[in-house]
């Protein structure tokens, strides 16, 4: 059983005792404890089970690369799935349960998967998606559903606070460990601005529990005094808690800081995600040891030799009374003298080396611990603890050489380098053959915005896992960055921290174990912990034709768990590369992708939620609106009032009332979103023309035109009233949502086509309040807000223009109609729209005025047959589609579109053309999207579509539904009835007619 | 705290830094010839200062005048003087290429005040928020969060920031949850 | 995420303050133009592994339209430039002869 060791324990606080509780037990820790070494120290070794067969799994790691040891955190809104008890710090009051089993963790109903093992090989989903496709959406899925995935979500939104942070440095070195910080003060010495990192709470990384000794003193001492040193350094600034997540191009890198977990009452943001741009990236992000795959190397207390030893000098917990030790490398020997030194019982290291010897192994052997060379792990004996293991030849097939009683396996399969950094943006790497691990080729790293590398991996990280190349590595690596970046060496801090060499025994690569193991072996030895898959499954694979590392990862799963294979995947392309007969480089690694462990959504997210998910933009008039009953559509950023409902009425009737009252007294439209732009110079009229199908330099000062602008194709995407200012200055209204969009259009092209044109364009959209006074009292209403304009017919005819005061406040009145109605759009400054609005409410009350909304001002365009853009459009309509073609010039020689319109296709009677359909119902309202059919069925059995409803509404004013579409050869089907089938096959007819609805002559407008 | 020209603040916040919202300023977007002489003089005549180099804000009593590309320029004064304004640099630079818009109720203006402001600020935009890469006077275009904006700081710690009008409550909420007590990352140094 | 130099400002522009715009130096087709002359000018274009001319808008910022000589296997960036040019300027064109002696040179 695992417990608390009396002594030991570097990091915790034996005077801080905290409360927390797992599974509603109330259990005891330190200060300094993470969750995992906790419950460890707590007896507490079950902590999960696996995802497909639900075995009984304990920790197997000390670190982020644990794929067992996922827990629920916290209760309510601030649950959290899938946290691992391995990273996750202990506070008094941490509530954790484990997660993936039903009923219990000690008895759970989804273990009968285990029996079921021969069933669920690799690529198990993949076969079962080959039954017939009802049985897929019938049975299975549902049942994979229940079963699949881990922790469950939390329901309720998050309760904390994230945010972002950007920031520039010189040099970002990712990795706290002595070769981090080593780099920081090699690149700190030379006044480079350094940023170093490390995701845990504590520096110095495995220096420590490794023994090292640095400059001639214990490990610890030199980090102290390296920490006081870059303390000292106004140049560099150190963060704990903080994990480099991902490298991406041109020397950006993001970073997860977090900084509440371990102190949730701390106020503050709980994680921050940092946004930076390094001009170099060192990763020393050190390296991950190694499992062994052997016949049941999952069962709990099985522990990779490296944790053992963490778990025992960081935290003094004690994995188990009898450890057996079994590796491939010098390293686990140093785990092996820990515990007897500690007291603890160490009965074999089983070393699969037949011939293996160095200094660490003879202080082994001095201290009596026996060692079985050339020996291996036939299986593990055990269920939800190990009890023993069965001793065999390495090289042989598993035959039982004798047993020996234990509770704990620390096994090592030789460290991998952490490249994922180095590998994110492309940097390459090469198979280091001797020491049997991928390590960065530095002739191949990703490279930055200049063309040379970005990214130093720097001492284990780089493949240096002796103390004292790591340290001149990353000594180099540090100098290296601030040189390469310009920053002179100044002599301080000049040379490597030394360590005394080491001399190893060289490591024997073990992909199986032991070698020649039958298939009842392989079964039982896991490669990927979290998704269960074992060696027979990566055999099965390339038995059945997978030789791509990255198919055999998705068919198998090895390596997709939330742990991204951080153990499972080298020992996994070992695997394949065997069953391939080929070489391990000749089958690559599988692709690393940030981030290096999960971040939080929350982090992603940060300040972007709830009010500020998205910028929401207002109008002058837009508080008043949302105090008067607007019932909000949103418009290309805006929020425009749909309508506005007075107190019980309902949405349609609040639309049918502000028609009515519109068309038969007056109604105030808040326009205040259209877009407005000021074109100026001594070629605008030039450039107008080039930017609208239809003549605009012949416009008089002091008129408005309606015009369209079209792409290069010809497509129609902006309308809007020109309105001629003076002779060199125009302004241009376009719709709501596209202002931006016409004037980048209208930049685009004086920058990059017509530099030498004499044009100024400003953006002047929101300078401007934009109030349509419309209907048949619009005139008396105007008058009576007191005004020194003329707005009689013959001063202010149609489509013209006045400047004056209205009410007191100067104003531009424009005299365009989207309504049919008598209409007055009046433009003040913004500051002063919304006194305007107040103004004209007061003035028009003996003139029966009442505010409308969009979808009054979209059913009254639509009865006189306007269009509007984005609903009569979709970006392949031209203007004649549209009946515009008086609007397109003849006369001019060239405009934006004209080239496009001319291609044959844009000249065909058989395109889309708009008309207007009334149903045989007059009642019934065709849906908008509605496709007519005509000629029977296509190949594919669909019918035939000849087009579809743009627009449709009932309208009050005429008592009928309308309704607009684009039908293929629509002006020769005048009169002609359609067929629109709907939904749950319900059909509506309509008659083909002008899609002028109301007041045809126009006379209700031009009074 | 805040420039000699602005107006006091409509609402305010004080977290880990102070932030004000303005009432409306005057501003005028002017473009033309920056290198000519007639543009110097209508800046001189507008609010009495020199022309400002690449990426630079003057300012003074009367107001200020901010670099924003190489053709245009982004002055601010008085709400009530920038019809007029308009009107004279009309009357000054005739003749020549030039375009002069009132701008005043397009936009919004805060002011930032306390250590922080430089970290408040990089929560939201890429830009380099450091002391060299900002210095003192310098006016910056780039974003916030979603939104375009500019800022420059008039002293270590005073930070100045305009954005489109429409979306100045965005931005007053944008800017009160980054400058939260608390907040503060504590990375860039005044 | 790229950076880019903007040559009207001075900023190194974060890509997230710009615009992408496409192919530069493509030649407008207008009335008159034959069918070949304006596919080309509306739907050639060119997607090499390596140089390549870019246009962008710094929008986050000066809103001026720029050049970028960049390579897209290792987003190595050769030099950016003012947009209101047809041809890329001399000293870029000779960095890049530098940098990738393989290059067939720029081609309108």
């Amino acid at each position: 059983m695992s417990t608390r060791h009396p002594a030991l324990g570097r990091l915790i606080d034996r005077s801080a005792p905290l409360e927390f509780t797992f599974n509603g037990a109330r259990l005891r820790g330190f200060a300094g404890d993470t969750l995992a070494s906790a419950l460890l120290a707590n007896g507490q070794m079950l902590l999960g089970r696996s995802y497909k067969y639900h075995r009984p799994r304990g920790p197997v790691a000390a670190g982020p690369e644990e794929p067992n040891a996922l827990v629920g955190l916290g209760t309510g809104a601030g649950f959290e799935p899938n946290q691992r008890a391995t990273t996750t710090e202990l506070f008094a009051g941490l509530t954790a349960s484990s997660q993936n089993h039903w009923p219990s963790l000690e008895f759970d109903i989804g273990a009968v998967n285990q029996a079921l093992t021969a069933f669920f090989p690799a690529g198990f989903y993949y076969k079962t998606f080959m039954f017939p496709r009802a049985a897929w959406e019938k049975l299975f899925e549902p049942v994979i559903r229940r079963a699949a995935g881990l922790g469950r979500p939390p329901r309720q939104s998050d309760p904390d606070d994230y945010e972002h942070f950007h920031i520039h440095v010189d040099v970002l070195v990712v990795g706290g460990g002595v070769s981090g910080l080593t780099a920081a003060l090699a690149a700190g010495s030379t006044g480079a601005r350094v940023l170093l990192i490390e995701q845990t709470a504590h520096w110095g990384g495995r220096a420590p529990v490794d023994d090292a000794e640095i400059d001639g003193q214990p490990a610890e001492g030199w980090i102290s005094a390296a920490l006081k040193e870059l303390a000292q350094m106004e140049n560099v600034t150190l963060r704990t808690r903080m994990m480099g997540a991902g490298v991406y191009d041109h020397g950006y890198a993001l970073a997860y800081e977090r900084l509440t977990d371990h102190a949730p009452d701390m106020p503050g943001p709980r994680h921050r995600l940092w946004r930076i741009r390094a001009g170099r990236i060192i990763n020393a992000a050190g390296a991950i040891e190694r499992p062994l795959p052997f016949a049941g190397n999952d069962i709990p207390g099985v522990m990779l030799a490296g944790a053992v030893r963490d778990y025992l000098l960081n935290w003094g917990v004690s994995i188990g009374d009898r450890t057996v030790i079994v590796t491939n490398n010098d390293d686990a020997y140093r785990t092996a003298i820990a515990l007897h030194d500690a007291g603890l019982i160490v009965p074999a290291i089983i070393d699969a080396r037949t011939d293996a010897d160095s200094p660490l192994i003879a202080a082994a052997r001095e201290r009596g611990i026996r060692v079985e060379r050339g020996r291996a792990i036939a299986r593990v004996d055990g269920g939800k603890r190990v009890r023993g293991v069965t001793l065999c030849l390495h090289a042989g097939e598993g035959a039982p050489l004798g047993h020996i009683p234990c509770d704990a396996v620390a096994m090592s399969g030789g460290w991998s380098p952490v490249v994922h950094l180095w590998s994110h943006c492309g940097g390459k790497l090469r198979w280091d053959a001797e020491q049997a691990l991928f390590r960065p080729d530095p002739a191949r790293p990703p490279l930055g915005a200049d063309g040379s590398g970005f990214v130093i991996s720097a001492g284990t990280a780089n493949g240096h896992l002796d103390t004292a190349s790591a340290l001149d590595d990353a000594f180099d690596a540090g100098r290296r960055a601030a040189l390469e970046l310009g920053h002179k060496d100044k002599g301080k801090g000049g040379k490597a921290p030394t360590a005394a060499p080491e001399e190893h025994a060289p490591v024997q690569p073990v992909w199986m174990m032991p070698q020649g193991a039958g298939a009842h072996l392989q079964e039982k030895a896991f490669l990927d912990y979290q998704n269960d898959v074992k060696v027979s499954d990566v055999r099965l694979a390339a038995q059945e034709g997978y030789e791509s590392v990255e198919h055999t990862k998705r068919y198998t799963t090895l390596g997709m768990a939330s742990d991204q294979g951080k153990l499972s995947n080298i020992n996994g392309l070992a695997v394949l590369a065997d069953s391939l007969g080929r070489e391990i480089p000749q089958v690559g690694t599988t692709t690393f992708r940030p981030p290096w462990q999960p971040i939080s959504f929350g982090a992603i997210a940060g300040m972007n939620r709830g009010p500020l998910f998205q910028p929401l933009r207002k109008t002058p008039i837009h508080d008043w609106l949302a105090e008067n009953g607007a019932h909000w559509e949103p418009v290309g950023g805006w929020r425009r009032p749909y309508c506005l409902r007075r107190a019980g009425e309902s949405v349609e009737q609040a639309v049918t009332r502000e028609i009515l009252n519109t068309r038969r007294n007056v109604g105030l439209l808040d326009a205040s979103t259209l877009g407005k732009i000021i074109v100026k110079g001594r070629d605008a009229a030039r450039f107008m023309d080039m930017l609208y199908t239809n003549m605009m330099s012949t416009l008089k000062v002091g008129r408005c035109r309606y015009g369209l602008m079209c792409n290069e194709n010809g497509f129609l995407f902006d309308d809007g009233v020109v309105v001629r200012l003076s002779d060199d200055t125009f302004l241009c209204h376009t719709t709501s949502g596209g202002a931006d969009h016409v004037h980048a259009w209208m930049e685009e092209w004086l920058q990059t086509e017509w530099w030498d044109w004499q044009v100024f364009v400003a953006n002047v959209t929101e300078q401007f309040g934009q109030i349509a006074v419309v209907g048949p009292n619009a005139r008396k209403l105007l008058a009576d807000m007191g005004t020194d304009l003329d707005l009689s017919a013959e001063a202010l005819p149609f489509m013209g223009w006045a400047e004056g005061n209205i009410a007191g406040i100067p104003a531009r009145i424009y005299r365009i109609s989207f309504s049919g109605e008598l209409s007055f759009e009046v433009a003040m400054p913004a500051s002063r729209a919304l006194e305007f609005w107040r103004a004209a409410l007061e003035a028009g009350k003996s003139h029966g005025v009442q505010p409308y909304g969009t979808e009054a001002l979209h059913v009254m365009r639509a009865e006189k047959g306007f269009i509007m853009v984005g609903d009569e459009t979709d970006g392949t309509v031209i203007p004649q589609d549209l009946n515009l073609g008086w609007a397109v010039s003849r006369k001019k020689p060239d405009f934006l579109g004209k080239r496009g319109m001319e291609r044959p296709h844009m000249q065909s009677d058989d395109r889309k053309q708009l008309v207007g359909l009334l149903t045989e119902n007059p009642d019934d309202v065709l849906p908008t999207g509605a496709h007519a059919v005509e000629g029977g069925r296509r190949e594919n059995g669909m019918e035939n579509m000849i087009g579809h409803v743009t627009s449709s509404y009932f309208s009050p004013t005429l008592g009928h539904s309308i309704a607009m579409a684009l039908i293929r050869g629509g002006n020769r089907r005048m009169g002609d009835t359609l067929t629109f089938p709907l939904e749950g096959g319900r059909v509506i007819r309509a008659r083909v007619v002008e899609p002028v609805f109301y007041d045809k002559e126009g006379e209700r407008q031009n009074v | 705290m805040s420039e000699p020209w602005m107006p006091k603040p409509l609402q305010s916040f004080q977290g880990a830094v102070m932030v004000a919202r303005h009432a409306p300023v005057g501003m005028i977007t002017l473009r033309g010839d920056l290198d000519a002489a007639e543009m110097a003089a209508a800046v001189k005549g507008a609010v009495g200062l020199a022309m400002p180099a690449q990426r630079r804000i003057r300012s003074g009593k009367r107001g200020a005048v901010a670099w924003m590309s190489p053709d245009e320029l982004l002055l601010f004064m008085d709400h009530d003087r920038a019809p007029v304004a308009v009107d004279r640099l009309d009357k000054a630079l005739a003749g020549g290429h030039h375009l002069a818009v009132d701008v005043s109720d397009a936009r919004a203006l805060f002011t930032l005040a306390g250590h922080g402001v430089r970290e408040v600020i990089a929560k939201g935009s890429p830009a380099d928020m450091a002391p060299d890469a900002l210095p003192v006077g310098e006016f910056r275009r780039s974003r916030i969060g979603q939104v375009a904006a500019a800022w420059w700081l008039s002293d270590a710690q005073t930070l100045h920031l305009v954005c489109f009008r429409s979306v100045g409550d965005y931005m007053f909420d944008w800017l009160c949850v980054a400058a939260a007590r608390d907040g503060l990352p504590g990375f860039l140094a005044v | 995420m790229l950076i880019l130099h903007c040559p009207y400002c001075g900023i190194h522009a974060d890509e997230t303050e710009l615009a992408p715009g496409g192919e530069a130096h493509i030649r407008r087709a207008g009335p008159g133009s034959d069918d070949t002359e304006f596919e080309n000018y509306m739907f050639a274009r060119k997607n090499p592994k390596g140089v390549h001319f870019e246009r962008w808008r710094h929008v986050h910022g000066c809103g001026k339209w720029f050049h970028a000589a960049r390579a897209t296997d290792t987003l190595e960036v050769f030099g950016t430039y003012p947009a209101q040019t047809t041809e890329p300027p001399e000293e870029i064109l000779a960095h890049i002869r530098k940098r990738r002696p393989d290059w067939k040179g720029f081609q309108g």
